[in-house]
């Protein structure tokens, strides 16, 4: 019988590399996939992990895609350090899009400076109060709020799909299930500030607010309140640290940040509001937090590579016929890998005998 | 009578101790015979063995003249041998029949199963309706349901791991019914305890075990309370004369302290109340699982009590939470090191920063100040004498001596008003633990008061300048250690505290 035993001292080296090991087990199994298909698969290994980041097209897309990834994660990894885990982004990112957008809508016409951030408020505020609600039943009734908060994405979902077919549709557009178009709305649209990279105002800001966590965990009274109570919930309790502030402040943050994703998405990439406006991002970037280690400078590089997966598998999809399923296979394979070498470095397989 | 059960030179060593050293008894059929050791004596290693729960390293056991090497509880109850653990396993939304059910190998219909447990439990003087939801049972009746699940399988050796603990008087009468007409019918049983009146009243025979050794083996009933716990703890108990201790102004008072353990199986505590004094040791002794933990979370603040039944100074501060009493001066050290003392994963510099933060002012604004964090933990490390690479290196790394060093000098060295530790020297190794004392004792020379809760009886004579034992969640008085009897101390163990209370100095 095969057992885990744990290791007494996990290489610390090892552990800064389970990420890059991870990618390179999926490009190997995910290669060996794609020629049992029938596929090239060097050319799809290429096209999944080195073109996104060497042609000037796709490069000009990175940031688009890794942006909103980053920003989620970043909040997630607050909460994933203080043992809170919120499965919902993609909800919080749904409901930050309605609040931001309809603010937006609401202000249709006008002109402003201000417009933006006020949209940037509502956003972030909807998607706090969004992410409050498993704290508050977590803090109250002690209910799990992993399934909370996935739950809460189907409610957002079916909001979304309401509001497109009901207050927030374009009262000009012939009654098609969507919004007005904020991206082609000057006062309303994402300018860019760095467009080769693919880098609007919304990624400043996630840059911004990555460095501003980084600050929090290294730095901070409540980063070190939240990494305890993850680290040891009774410790944290001796050191004074009361459980439900942490919740609440976690899904809080990663709430609010979600929120603000979905409505950089809203006013960038998107422009619209549509029932297929969510695509995943909430998801995708509990991959990115884990990969990047929880650690707010891993996150940048893992919400890149994760961001180069999105751009490669589209353009594998027409240039190789790759099925849409396989980058999300691929994204999948990449966790799996992450948290198998993961288990691994902390624990050694040990052959037990069988006593007599 | 007949040999049952026939256990010889079981031997298990776990990571750095020996749980049991070389164990051999005999349990007689039908005989009573207690297993009697404090905590950490290794009691629960050997019943998990005789129960096929843990595999021994070397040794025999030979049941009803067979070999018998159990590897998994189920071939355990085969042979007859069951158990009644003090930890329940029951579905709290089943029916007493249900649950009794899923407990059995080999379950019979539900109707036919219903009248067994009726017959069984009329015999036994144990009433129980099987349609009964356990959710509405109380302690006791679960206990019963334990029992019978175990009585169905008709068993030849019954164990019964501190089956009191969670019992009204009136039910411990009950059960000793039980267990007496069941050993008239020849099933003999396995009891484990510390509570010497109930050994002297119920065994036939004990068997002691200390540090994983068996130690002695007496008759109850020719025994006394003292003489039993003398085995226990070891004969050679010295009471050492207390050091010269002038009493200074009042700088602790609990009066009337009552808290409801939050722990089903903990112990709530109950009318505690004591005054202490600058410059004094109190020592307060008692077996674990007493209040022990209780009485440290109410006074770290942890748990928060009416405000007015802790009073620091003469301040009213059983309403703060841990932080404002490190304000005030009462500082803590529960017994875990690892995983409540301090944080496995984080460096000494931020276990530092963990309790030291608002006196020492390591995060003035929010900010925490690395520079002056490092410095304390530094600091800690030096006076302390910490053997350890670094204040870099995470907590778990440390030994426990090492660790325990650091988490005391941690609470010395922001010289508190009153400091109270759990346990200061568990698992640590001598010359370390008495490096612990002296600094505990310094720090009450500096003025400073020091509550010690403690398992060592040689460590409390030693460093208490007054010495009260935990009971059952009661405190007994407070009276000066020096002129304490073995005998006084043992029966104030035992939970006679009527005793404890009359003997004045």
């Amino acid at each position: 019988m095969l057992m885990l035993e744990q290791r007494p001292q996990p290489s610390k080296t090892m552990l800064y590399l389970t990420p890059v090991m991870a990618v390179l087990a999926t490009m190997l199994v995910g290669g060996m996939l794609f020629w049992a298909m029938g596929i090239d698969p060097f050319r799809a290994i290429y096209l999944l992990f080195v073109d996104p980041f060497v042609d000037s097209y796709n490069l000009s897309q990175l940031f688009v895609k890794a942006s909103p990834l980053i920003l989620i994660a970043m909040g997630l990894s607050i909460g994933f350090r203080a043992g809170v885990w919120n499965i919902g982004a993609e909800g919080q990112f749904i409901i930050g899009a309605i609040c931001g957008g309809a603010v937006g809508l609401a202000l249709w016409g006008s002109t402003g400076w201000w417009i933006l951030p006020l949209m940037a408020l509502a956003a972030a505020l909807g998607g706090a109060l969004w992410g409050l609600i498993p704290a508050v039943l977590k803090i109250k009734f002690n209910a799990n709020e992993i399934l909370v908060s996935l739950m809460l994405v189907y409610v957002a979902g079916n909001l979304l799909a309401e509001m497109v077919q009901g207050v927030l549709r374009a009262p000009d557009g012939m009654g098609f299930p969507e919004s007005r178009n904020l991206g082609r709305n000057d006062p309303t649209a994402l300018p860019d500030v760095f467009p080769a990279l693919g880098i609007d105002a919304g990624g400043v800001v996630m840059l911004i607010l990555l460095a501003m966590a980084f600050f929090l965990l290294q730095k901070h009274a409540l980063g070190f309140q939240i990494k305890l109570t993850g680290d040891s919930p009774r410790a944290a309790r001796f050191a004074g640290v009361k459980p439900g502030v942490i919740i609440a402040v976690c899904l809080g943050i990663s709430g609010a940040a979600a929120g603000l994703a979905g409505m950089f998405e809203l006013t960038g990439a998107a422009g619209k509001l549509t029932i297929d406006f969510p695509l995943g991002y909430g998801f995708t970037a509990i991959i990115v937090a884990f990969l990047g280690r929880l650690n707010p400078v891993g996150i940048l590089l893992a919400g890149v590579v994760l961001a180069g997966t999105y751009i490669g598998g589209e353009n594998a999809q027409f240039m190789l016929q790759l099925p849409a399923a396989a980058v999300t296979v691929f994204q999948g394979m990449m966790l799996f890998f992450l948290l198998g070498f993961e288990i691994l470095i902390n624990y050694r397989v040990k052959r037990m005998r069988r006593a007599v | 009578m007949s040999v049952l059960l026939d256990i010889q030179g079981l031997s298990k060593s776990y990571p750095g101790v020996k749980a049991n050293d070389d164990v051999s008894f005999q349990i007689q059929e039908g005989e009573i015979h207690a297993l009697l050791g404090e905590n950490g004596a290794g009691k629960s290693t050997l019943v998990k063995m005789i129960y096929g729960l843990v595999r021994p390293d070397s040794g025999t056991m030979v049941l009803n003249g067979e070999k018998f090497a159990p590897p998994k509880p189920f071939f355990a109850r085969q042979k007859g041998v069951s158990m009644v653990f003090q930890h329940f396993s029951l579905f709290e939304a089943l029916t007493v029949a249900e649950n009794i059910t899923l407990g059995m190998d080999v379950a019979p219909n539900r109707k036919e199963l219903s009248a067994q447990i009726r017959k069984v439990s009329n015999e036994y003087g144990l009433p129980l309706d099987p349609d009964r939801l356990i959710g509405d049972l109380s302690v006791g009746e679960r206990q019963r349901v334990e029992i019978i699940r175990c009585l169905l399988q008709d068993p030849r050796l019954l164990i019964m791991d501190e089956p009191t603990s969670v019992l009204t008087p009136q039910e411990v009468d009950t059960l000793f019914g039980t267990l007496r007409k069941l050993s008239e019918n020849g099933v003999a049983i396995l009891y484990i305890s510390h509570k010497l009146d109930e050994i002297k009243a119920l065994c036939d025979h004990a068997t002691v075990l200390r540090m994983g050794k068996v130690v002695d083996t007496c008759i109850p009933a020719n025994e006394t309370a003292r003489s039993m716990a003398e085995m226990m703890i070891g004969g050679e108990l010295e009471i050492h004369a207390a050091t010269e201790f002038t009493p200074g102004a009042e700088a602790l008072r609990v009066e009337d302290l009552n808290l409801a353990s939050k722990d089903p199986f903990g112990t709530s505590l109950k009318n505690v109340s004591f005054t202490l004094r600058k410059g004094e040791i109190l020592g307060i002794g008692g077996v674990a699982g007493n209040g022990q933990d209780e009485i440290l979370a109410a006074l770290s603040g942890e748990e928060k009590v009416t405000p007015e039944t802790i009073l620091l100074g003469g301040k009213a501060i059983g309403g703060d939470g841990p932080n404002a009493r490190r304000e005030k001066g009462l500082l803590s050290a529960p017994e875990e090191r690892l995983g409540h003392a301090a944080a496995p994963m984080m460096t000494l510099t931020q276990n530092a920063f963990l309790t030291g933060r608002i006196r020492k002012n390591l995060a003035p604004n929010g900010v925490i100040n690395h520079r002056k964090t490092t410095g304390f933990a530094e600091e800690i490390v030096k006076k302390f004498d910490v053997r350890t690479p670094g204040v870099h290196v995470a907590a778990k790394a440390l030994s426990g001596g090492n660790l325990q060093k650091f988490v005391i000098g941690r609470e010395v060295l922001q010289s508190p008003e009153v400091l109270v530790v759990n346990q200061p020297t568990w698992g640590v190794d001598a010359a370390a633990a008495a490096s612990i004392r002296q600094a505990l004792r310094q720090l009450a020379v500096s003025g400073a008061a020091v509550i010690v809760i403690s398992q060592d009886l040689d460590e409390l004579m030693e460093i208490s300048d007054t010495f009260a034992v935990l009971a059952e969640g009661r405190l007994s008085k407070p009276q000066p250690s020096d002129g304490l009897s073995i005998e006084e101390i043992g029966l104030m163990m035992g939970g006679d505290l009527e005793v404890a209370n009359h003997v004045d100095a």
